[in-house]
């Protein structure tokens, strides 16, 4: 772990020497997120959403836990235990509305910190692992936020637990058995909401642990950089502590004045109007759509409107919306080209912002309603995403001149700098 | 301490009574694991009121030629639509090679009420309500029920005709108590 020239640990105080006899809690710190930890000198504010993406967590933990002791998991009265949280328990609004839109916060910071992985190239080797960790982070919360939205049981929340766990009553043969085992009935109720409250309490918690293993994972080859050149010796490198301490903040500054405007300007702008309307297990919302995170992936799974092959369109669309995210998982070896940024790729570059456009097009598919443009727009975008990953990266990887490169990042930092100065002179 | 050679004494197939103790040891632990994990998984299955076969009487005697009722069945909705002659015919004249998943309409009624259309009002796809039950909703392509989730057609015999639903609308167990009255389940 970390670079030869990283500094040591050396408590002062004897108490704390005393304590790192017996416990060196203090000396992980200091090795991870301190002093002790050499990282590259260029990383740009695109290398902030890690630590958001931890801020986000540790929120929504600390939110969850004020909301679980007012609300009743009890499809009687879940309803108005969350009316009563807004109305009735001290500032019991401002709490829900941060877990709500601390969801989407996260998702937010989340997306872009994926996104990030795939412009820059940070899933490639050494750093596999922390990309395996990641998506399988991805997944955890997916299915976190998708039994948390359910714990308000309104009609969004009845009627996505419906959908949702309908998915795998495709499956063949086992499928309805699977779906009933998942909700303890025929339909959504009371034992499903009980059930996903306890997973929705514990799983938050199993993310903080695979999040630990991600940064573990990370800390052996250390961050990448905007240039994917590796760290060759010290001069590449400055401390975690202060400097990306300060940075870090600093982004955090702006994440926090983002989701506090969000909080208190517009604390339902992302959610939907339907869920403020009770359960109702016999009338399903003339609209349903998902959380906008999920867009993207339910999109796919409506581009499926016929049989195809020997398999059904239901099966098809469950198969296309988790094979979409499974993908992930292999793209460390979909991608052979040695080369880590895209600022040295000119041909992935542009491959990555249609990917990008691509995405976004299936999210704007994703919340409309069933009908032509849409659904051969969500086809045609739901091909397009499986073509960048199974054939595009592949042969991109293959045939593309990579631009030159520098021989260091300081190199690139230092040059970086040289026309900076010169285009300012050349103004002055 | 026993000595390796004393340990192999007398076996002769290379296999010691050590290893014997192990496997047998470690299968028995996996067995009462596996035992464990059993309950730990049905406890998940519907328990036993949620089971609890409840059926529902409908009074059919109010609902018109053309109309349809929407009711419930182990808290699953429940539509019964009094079909009128246009839709049986119709209902009759496609051909069942046509049919995704195919089923005559005698096939979805019972003998001499074959106006009587009793479905569950669940979309065989993800689970929506279709819509076409209430009076003035949108029926879909085919006359029959519509479902807005994701945009699968039904027929005026609640078949599967368009859109991502796999099967026809599930008619669930039920007998006629009377001429006007309706047991379900
Ligand atoms: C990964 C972190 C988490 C995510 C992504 C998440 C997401 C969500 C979402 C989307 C909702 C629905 C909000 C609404 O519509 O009102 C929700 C509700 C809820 N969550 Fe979480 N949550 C997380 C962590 C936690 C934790 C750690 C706890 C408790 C220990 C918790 C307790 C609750 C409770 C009690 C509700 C229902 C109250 C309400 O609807 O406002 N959550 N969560
Ligand atoms: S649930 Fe009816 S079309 Fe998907």
């Amino acid at each position: 772990m970390s670079f030869p020239w990283a500094k040591q640990y050396q408590p002062q105080h004897p108490l704390m020497q005393w304590i790192d006899e017996k416990l060196p809690m203090p000396r992980l710190v200091y090795n991870a997120i301190g002093a002790g930890y050499p990282v590259p000198r260029n990383l740009n504010y695109f290398w902030n959403f890690g630590v958001l993406a931890g801020a986000a967590l540790a929120i929504q933990i600390i939110t969850g836990i004020v909301l679980a002791m007012h609300y009743a998991a009890n499809a009687g009265v879940a309803f108005n235990s969350v009316e009563h949280i807004m109305r009735d328990v001290n500032a019991g609004w401002f709490i829900r509305y941060a877990h709500m839109n601390g969801a989407s916060m996260f998702f937010i910071v989340v997306y872009l910190h994926i996104f990030r992985g795939l412009y820059y190239g940070s899933y490639k080797a050494p750093r596999e692992m922390v990309w395996l960790l990641g998506v399988v982070i991805f997944l955890l919360m997916m299915a976190t936020a998708f039994m948390g939205y359910v714990l308000p049981w309104g009609q969004m929340s009845f009627w996505g637990a419906q959908v949702i766990t309908g998915f795998f009553s495709a499956i063949p043969v086992v499928g309805e058995p699977v779906r009933e085992w998942l909700l303890g009935g025929f339909v959504p109720d009371n034992a499903t909401l009980n059930r996903f409250f306890s997973l929705h309490y514990l799983l938050p918690f199993v993310i903080l642990g695979v999040v630990i293993l991600h940064i573990w994972a990370l800390h052996i080859p250390g961050s990448s950089n905007p240039t994917g050149i590796e760290v060759k010796d010290e001069q590449d490198t400055v401390p975690f502590h202060p400097y990306y301490t300060a940075k870090d903040g600093f982004g955090l500054g702006i994440f926090l004045l983002i989701f506090v405007a969000l909080t208190f300007f517009s604390p339902n702008m992302l959610g939907h109007a339907d869920n403020y309307i009770p359960a109702n297990s016999l009338s399903t919302p003339a609209h349903i759509v998902p959380e906008w995170y999920f867009l993207p992936f339910y999109a796919i799974l409506k581009a499926f409107t016929f049989n195809f092959l020997w398999i059904d369109a239901k099966l098809w669309g469950v198969i296309a919306m988790f094979a979409s995210i499974a993908l992930l998982f292999f793209l460390p070896w979909l991608d052979s080209s040695p080369i880590k940024s895209s600022t040295y790729r000119p041909m992935y570059r542009i491959f990555f912002w249609i990917l990008v456009f691509d995405v976004l097009l299936l999210g704007w598919c994703g919340m409309q309603p069933a009908e032509q443009p849409w659904v051969i727009l969500s086809q045609l975008g739901a091909i397009y995403y499986f073509a960048h990953f199974l054939v595009i990266i592949p042969i991109v990887s293959r045939i593309e001149r990579p631009l030159p490169m520098p021989n260091s990042i300081t190199e690139a930092v230092l040059a970086k700098h040289a026309t900076d100065t010169s285009s300012a002179s050349a103004t002055a | 301490m026993a000595s390796e050679s004393e340990l192999n004494a007398g076996i002769e197939d290379g296999v010691r009574r050590r290893d014997f103790i192990n496997i047998a040891a470690v299968s028995f632990a996996g067995v009462g694991a596996a035992t464990v994990v059993l309950p730990l998984v049905n406890q998940m299955n519907p328990s036993a009121d949620v089971l609890a076969l409840s059926s529902t009487e409908i009074d059919i005697s109010a609902i018109q030629p053309g109309q349809a009722i929407k009711t419930s069945w182990r808290k699953q909705p429940v539509f019964v639509r009094n079909l009128v002659a246009k839709e049986i015919a119709e209902a009759k004249a496609v051909p069942l090679g046509d049919l995704r998943d195919p089923q005559t309409i005698d096939e979805r009624t019972k003998p001499g009420k074959e106006n009587w259309l009793i479905t569950l009002g669940v979309c065989t796809h993800l689970g929506c309500v279709p819509l076409g039950a209430a009076e003035g909703e949108n029926r879909g392509d085919f006359g029959g029920y519509f479902c807005p989730c994701h945009g699968s057609h039904y027929d005026t015999a609640a078949r599967i005709r368009k859109g991502p639903a796999p099967t026809n609308l599930v008619v669930p167990p039920y007998e006629f108590t009377s001429d006007t009255v309706v047991t379900i389940g």
